[in-house]
């Protein structure tokens, strides 16, 4: 390409013809411009295509009517509309109900637990500087690497033993802590460092203590932090299924995830139901992230860059 | 200031106390902030993994006759148990499949989405949304796709006659590993296209336009300058990916049952869904689970020394 251009340049005497290869280089090189581009754009929809399949196939699945959910094969665009599946999921399992109750309580209540001590934590590791802070923050990250398989037995002997808490909300709020703990101080910490440290000397030549400065000024200021955190607390609570599985027995303390998971049963299995349940529990979390993308992908990256 | 101070203290004055050391610096509230999240993590994740470890050597700890030491008998039991011995194949098949693909697949959407283009926020919230999913909800969406009768996925299948007419990819151990790949590969690639994604804008745009006065081709650019700033980003999210990965429970315990379960749904079944003689093998056959991990973590955290020194 560039030899060929040199040659046309060098070998052309007139003012004319250079112009026009010049033009004709120009062009060739935005069509290729213009054909990765279409290629990209291509690719992404793709992409977004795969990414909502399931939730497509979920939602159509779930408003069939019985005959055509039922037939072989499958149609991809529903012939039927029936909202029977979402009322069925309402009265004729009770407990799927109840279950969305316990699943909504539990992660309101370990979500504001985890940020209570998470801002406590986080505020000491960004902002003071002591002995075994180091060690903290290693502590604190290790809880990562644990398999809640490996922490849910001992649980469970310790709630239906000497600790009798088996089948409430406390039995499965205190395990979800350790879901959530870590990824909020982690979170925390990163966004409490990103704080001038005028702001809070200000505060506190006021005549704010640490902790006032803490509540009065770093929290309201990280506060899209904070909330990113709470977010992202409230999804991974939302979302467990081994503790709820293994720590409740029943609808008085059950999560949605564990009730999901009833519909698929041993002997039966109800598409229909199923389809519904599901987009019942993650509609709120697709509204949820559309709203507040940008927070929970500043959340979801903030430790990972900064290391 | 300090320098006379250290040339005034006889040589045999003792040093500070701890204590003494503590008030100087700080004062006590650190410590004082730390105590509520120390003692959570220590009562809820650290005391059960520790206690799984001691149990695993005890006999039948929920046995009215149990509670001996037990010496290594639960992890022969763990070991004789076929359905754990292959579910370790299991395992790590899917870990090393799904790692690799989500990275590949990771890499490459951050690289398709990193340059700015209008409706960027809805499709990066739209790659964002099975992220957001409860796994195992996850898990039965895709059920309905992998339906022997009714499912999509089984439909394309037995038209390509890669499935039997009325079969479906669930029915054997190898399709119940690649239906669990797949889901978690759709699921888990946002996560690694975020992480990419930040690190790939931190790499200042300078250094592009650098390369390619230098001449340098994109293919160069990416593997001289793009992979080895991102390592750091990536051995990150390559560490939590598989740690997750080797603990997969959901996915399995929705597509395998128990006929194909993964390491962690068949401890489960064990300590829940067996008899009191079970449990036990089913608590050693969990902190095998949590020695891969660690196994993982050190095996990482020693490539990336380094990585963390920016913490003090």
């Amino acid at each position: 390409m560039a030899v060929n251009e040199e040659a046309t340049i060098t070998a052309t005497t007139t003012k004319a013809s250079t112009k026009e290869a010049v033009r004709a280089r120009r062009v060739a090189i935005e069509r290729r411009a213009r054909l990765i581009q279409i290629g990209r754009i291509i690719a992404i929809i793709i992409i977004v295509l795969i990414s909502l399949a399931p939730l497509y196939w979920t939602f159509i699945t779930s408003i069939k009517s019985p005959a055509e959910a039922t037939a072989s094969p499958p149609t991809l665009f529903p012939h039927s509309f029936t909202l029977d599946n979402y009322i069925q999921d309402f009265t004729s399992s009770p407990f799927f109900l109840l279950d969305l109750r316990n699943s909504f309580i539990i992660s309101v209540i370990t979500t504001v637990l985890c940020l209570l001590f998470g801002v406590l934590c986080a505020y000491a590791l960004a902002r003071i500087k002591f002995r075994g802070r180091t060690l903290v923050q290693a502590t604190v990250l290790s809880v990562n690497t644990f398999p809640f398989i490996a922490i849910v037995g001992p649980l469970f002997v310790l709630f239906t033993g000497s600790f009798y808490i088996y089948n409430t909300y406390a039995a499965l709020i205190i395990p979800d802590i350790v879901l959530s703990l870590p990824l909020t101080i982690w979170l925390l910490t990163s966004f409490f460092k990103d704080l001038p440290l005028d702001l809070e000397e200000a505060a506190r030549i006021d005549g704010d203590s640490r902790l006032g400065a803490l509540w009065h000024v770093i929290v309201p200021l990280t506060a899209p932090g904070v909330f990113a955190a709470a977010i992202l607390s409230f999804i991974a609570v939302w979302n467990d299924f081994i503790f709820g599985l293994n720590l409740a027995t029943d609808s008085s303390a059950q999560p949605v995830t564990v009730a999901i998971s009833l519909f698929n049963g041993q002997y039966s299995v109800n598409y229909g139901q199923l389809a519904a349940a599901a987009m019942i529990v993650t509609v709120p979390l697709v509204i949820l992230v559309l709203i507040f993308q940008r927070r929970i992908v500043s959340g979801l990256t903030s430790g990972a860059v900064k290391g | 200031m300090a320098s006379q101070v250290v040339e005034t203290v006889p040589e045999n004055e003792k040093p500070p106390t701890l204590l003494a050391r503590i008030r100087t610096e700080s004062g006590f509230l650190p410590y004082i902030l730390v105590l509520p999240t120390i003692l959570l993590i220590l009562v809820v994740a650290v005391y059960p993994i520790l206690n799984s470890v001691y149990l695993s050597f005890i006999s039948d700890p929920l046995g009215a006759t149990g509670g001996a030491f037990a010496g290594f008998a639960n992890y022969v039991a763990a070991w004789n148990d076929s359905a754990f011995r292959t579910s370790f194949g299991t395992t790590i098949v899917f870990s090393v499949i799904s790692v690799i693909l989500e990275t590949f697949f990771g890499m490459l959407v951050a690289l398709l989405i990193n340059q700015a283009f209008p409706g960027r926020g809805l499709v990066r919230a739209a790659i964002l949304v099975p992220w957001a999913f409860p796994t195992i909800v996850s898990a039965y969406m895709w059920l309905l796709m992998y339906n022997d009768q009714t499912g999509f996925i089984s439909y394309i299948l037995q038209g390509l006659h890669l499935l039997a007419p009325g079969s479906s990819l669930i029915q054997t151990t190898s399709g119940v590993i690649i239906a669990s790949i797949i889901t978690d590969v759709w699921k888990t690639t946002p996560f690694m296209t975020l992480l990419i994604l930040a690190g790939l804008q931190v790499i200042p745009g300078e250094l592009y336009e650098a390369a390619h006065v230098d001449g340098c081709s994109r293919w160069q650019q990416f593997w001289r300058m793009t992979m080895p700033m991102l390592r750091n980003t990536l051995l990150i999210a390559l560490l939590f990916r598989s740690l997750d990965a080797i603990r997969v429970f959901d996915l399995f315990y929705a597509f395998g049952k128990r006929s194909v379960p993964s390491m962690a749904s068949q401890a489960d079944f064990n300590m829940f869904a067996g008899t009191n003689a079970d449990f036990a093998p089913g608590i050693a056959e969990a902190v095998i689970v949590f020695a891969l991990g660690l196994v993982i973590s050190i095996i990482f955290v020693s490539m990336m020394r380094g990585v963390f020194k920016d913490n003090d």
